[in-house]
């Protein structure tokens, strides 16, 4: 489905990037896996066995040019850019009464502007070829706000949203696709990290089978979205929560 | 070389705006001509980039105001006029 397409992903050593990462190379893409800690693409996918290639990319999401150089090398080893993949994400959960402007800082900066500078230089490759995904993780909570406490997280996928369909307006008359995927409640650390009575509400709330997401069942969707199948997909935001609610 | 690199450059506004070469002057700024607009402006940073082989700032890509300021702008990046 994938076969030879050229993808970036953002914070791909654990959770949802790491399905994501997964199932690309499965479906045989050459993905650039994307982490801040050195060694730590190699030690998650160390015995991963796929049909594609997964090579290790090390930068900080923040470091704009950390990120120049990423996509210079990208470019000298591959010539182009099929999908882009805006994954890296932060949650940080703060009332808004004790929210400092430094954790407010801190989670815009890799949740909404580090996403603006990835595009920023993936659209320059992808509108050369004229073809393109851009695929950003968003959240439920970008939709219809999040638990109390998480004001700055909620905003900045709400930011990513917007983002998202406003990009697909500017891009599309380049054939770069930009869409955003809202998870819901997704087994993963960041999930797991939160008080478990509060898990346990969440998901009794969740229509289909009251039952936890898997990451990759969110990383099937970004396969499709990535793949020439979804070519008439922009602009949109998936919710893949199971039908829930906050 | 020098000269291949001015033709070149001088090329890329042509095709990316579609304009006459004797426009190409420092009174071509970004905004002056319907064509170079934010989309033309993504274009012809496209083209450049591809064409000189190089990846550009986003400050410098902000910058680049002008045909004759984005000749300074390419000199950093060792594109010699």
């Amino acid at each position: 489905m994938l076969n030879g397409k050229i993808i970036l992903v953002t914070g791909s050593n654990r959770g949802i990037g790491k399905s994501i990462v997964e199932r690309f190379a499965f479906n045989g893409a050459i993905v650039y896996a994307n982490a801040k800690k050195h060694d730590s693409i190699e030690n998650t996918f160390f015995d991963y066995k796929s049909n594609g290639k997964i090579i290790p990319i090390y930068f900080d999401v923040t470091d704009r040019e950390a990120i120049r150089q990423a996509f210079i090398r990208i470019k000298n080893e591959q010539g182009r850019l099929d999908c882009l993949v805006n994954n890296a994400g932060i949650l940080v959960d703060t009332t808004i009464t004790m929210l400092n402007s430094a954790t407010l800082r801190k989670i815009f900066d890799v949740n909404v502007f580090a996403v603006f500078d990835l595009i920023s230089y993936a659209s320059r490759i992808m509108s050369k070829q004229k073809s393109g995904s851009i695929i950003n993780i968003s959240s439920i909570c970008g939709d219809e706000g999040g638990m109390r406490g998480q004001t700055a997280y909620s905003s900045s996928k709400g930011a990513i949203i917007a983002l998202t369909k406003t990009a697909a307006k500017e891009l599309g008359q380049f054939n770069i696709r930009v869409n955003s995927i809202a998870p819901g409640f997704i087994d993963t650390d960041m999930f797991r990290s939160g008080p478990t009575n509060i898990q346990q509400q969440l998901v009794e709330g969740v229509y289909l089978g009251k039952r936890v997401g898997l990451p990759s069942e969110v990383a099937e969707l970004c396969v499709f979205l990535a793949s020439d199948n979804s070519s008439y997909i922009n602009g949109e935001n998936i919710r893949v929560d199971g039908f829930a609610h906050i | 070389m020098t000269n291949h690199n001015k033709s070149d450059y001088d090329q890329l506004f042509i095709e990316s705006f579609s304009i006459e070469a004797a426009t190409l002057n420092q009174s071509l700024i970004y905004q002056s001509i319907p064509a170079w607009d934010s989309v033309g402006h993504m274009t012809l940073i496209a083209s450049i980039e591809e064409k000189f082989n190089i990846t550009i700032e986003i400050d410098d890509i902000i910058n680049f105001s002008s045909y004759t300021v984005g000749i300074e702008i390419l000199k950093k990046y060792g594109v010699n006029f």
